[in-house]
């Protein structure tokens, strides 16, 4: 059991997903302007990659194994993908047509958000176990969603701040996210290697 | 090779059924009107009725938050049609015949303030401080920016005038459009 705790903190924190593997920027920029929106987002993008992970381990372990088909990863995993973002899209505009309007354009996007791809690709290089998979995936989406969240607290805060009018708009943005991904990096040392 | 095929396929068909079924289970009823109206709209989602699209124009002429007249690239022919449809009285003072627009300077009162070709986003309009500016007919669009900053209303809106060159057929008239 610690060892899945161990494996939840150091894929959400220590590995970010965003901040120190640099992967699903696009939605990290492009939907941290409000704390709510952000929040729904790396809802959405969280369940899409649990998802996933776990749709690509048993498609890998179950029918691209056994055939010996291993070439045709990318393709079977993006389709897998695109289903689920699918699948997500129509329960979320049942379920909130609110949210459904918020999110926009970025809610069919999380089919081309790297971090969803990069996921079950670096399970399979890591030759994980279902269950290490799942761990991985659902850690690595909810450390996501953190990250989005918390740089949406900085941006709307930045918001009200007096920025030069050379930094402001986009380019403080970027540096707010560079010195976050520098503490994130101070993370490093919490798990012993 | 046959193994990869047919396991692709069906994963693309089984994959597919989950989703149609899917679709069918989360079905969102939508406002038959608001349906109906986006498909009088005509659907370039320019946004220049200040709606984010043609489905959000359409979702605000159905609640009735917005003026038949909201569309400027529809033109008569969709304000008819959307009068008809939501059975309102349609406002033509507020329709402009939409013809291609070109800008175009009066060369006797344009004192070179260098202001219209600031705010061209195409970069249309050249000149100097104190020299007569022109419009490079090509790259100009038409967006309208260049007359609101005139200070003397020299830079204008015209029709592109008819030459030989630019003459053609007109389009056949709409049947039933009162026009």
């Amino acid at each position: 059991m610690s060892e899945y705790l161990l494996l939840l903190l150091s894929t959400a924190l220590v590995n970010n997903v965003v901040l120190v593997k640099f992967l699903g920027l696009c939605p990290f920029m492009g939907i941290s302007k409000k704390m709510d929106t952000a929040l729904s987002m790396g809802l959405a993008t969280t369940f899409v990659i649990t998802f996933t992970t776990a749709g690509a381990w048993l498609l890998e372990h179950w029918l691209l194994m056994p055939l010996g088909i291993q070439y045709l990863r990318i393709l079977t995993y993006i389709l897998a993908i695109a289903a689920v973002v699918q699948f997500t899209e129509m329960v979320i505009r049942k379920v909130a047509p609110a949210l459904y309007q918020v999110l926009g354009i970025y809610l069919p996007l999380i089919t081309t958000n790297c971090a969803v791809l990069g996921l079950p690709l670096l399970n399979v290089q890591e030759k994980s176990g279902f269950a290490v998979s799942l761990m991985v995936g659902f850690g690595s989406s909810v450390g996501f969603t953190l990250v989005l969240v918390l740089f949406a607290g900085l941006r709307e805060r930045i918001a009200l701040a007096t920025v030069s009018a050379t930094f402001a708009g986009a380019p403080i943005a970027f540096i707010t996210a560079g010195l976050l991904a520098l503490a994130f990096m101070g993370f490093a040392g919490l798990v012993p290697h | 090779m046959i193994a990869a095929l047919t396991s692709l396929t069906i994963l693309g068909v089984v994959l597919g059924l989950i989703l149609g079924v899917a679709a069918r289970v989360f079905r969102v009823e939508g406002n038959k009107l608001a349906e109906e109206v986006l498909g009088i709209l005509p659907g370039s989602q320019c946004g220049q009725c200040g709606f984010p699209g043609c489905a959000g124009a359409a979702q605000a002429l159905a609640e009735g938050r917005a003026p038949v007249t909201l569309c400027p690239p529809g033109g008569r022919a969709v304000v008819l049609a959307l009068a008809a449809k939501l059975g309102k009285d349609a406002d033509m003072a507020d329709v402009k015949e939409s013809v291609p627009m070109i800008a175009e300077v009066k060369e006797e009162i344009c004192i070179g303030c260098t202001r219209c070709f600031k705010v061209c986003p195409t970069d249309a309009i050249m000149g100097a401080a104190q020299q007569i500016h022109s419009v490079f007919r090509e790259a100009c669009t038409a967006c309208g920016k260049c007359e609101e900053v005139c200070p003397t209303e020299s830079i204008k809106l015209q029709p592109i005038p008819v030459t030989l060159q630019s003459w053609y057929w007109h389009k056949p008239l709409a049947t039933g459009s009162a026009a």
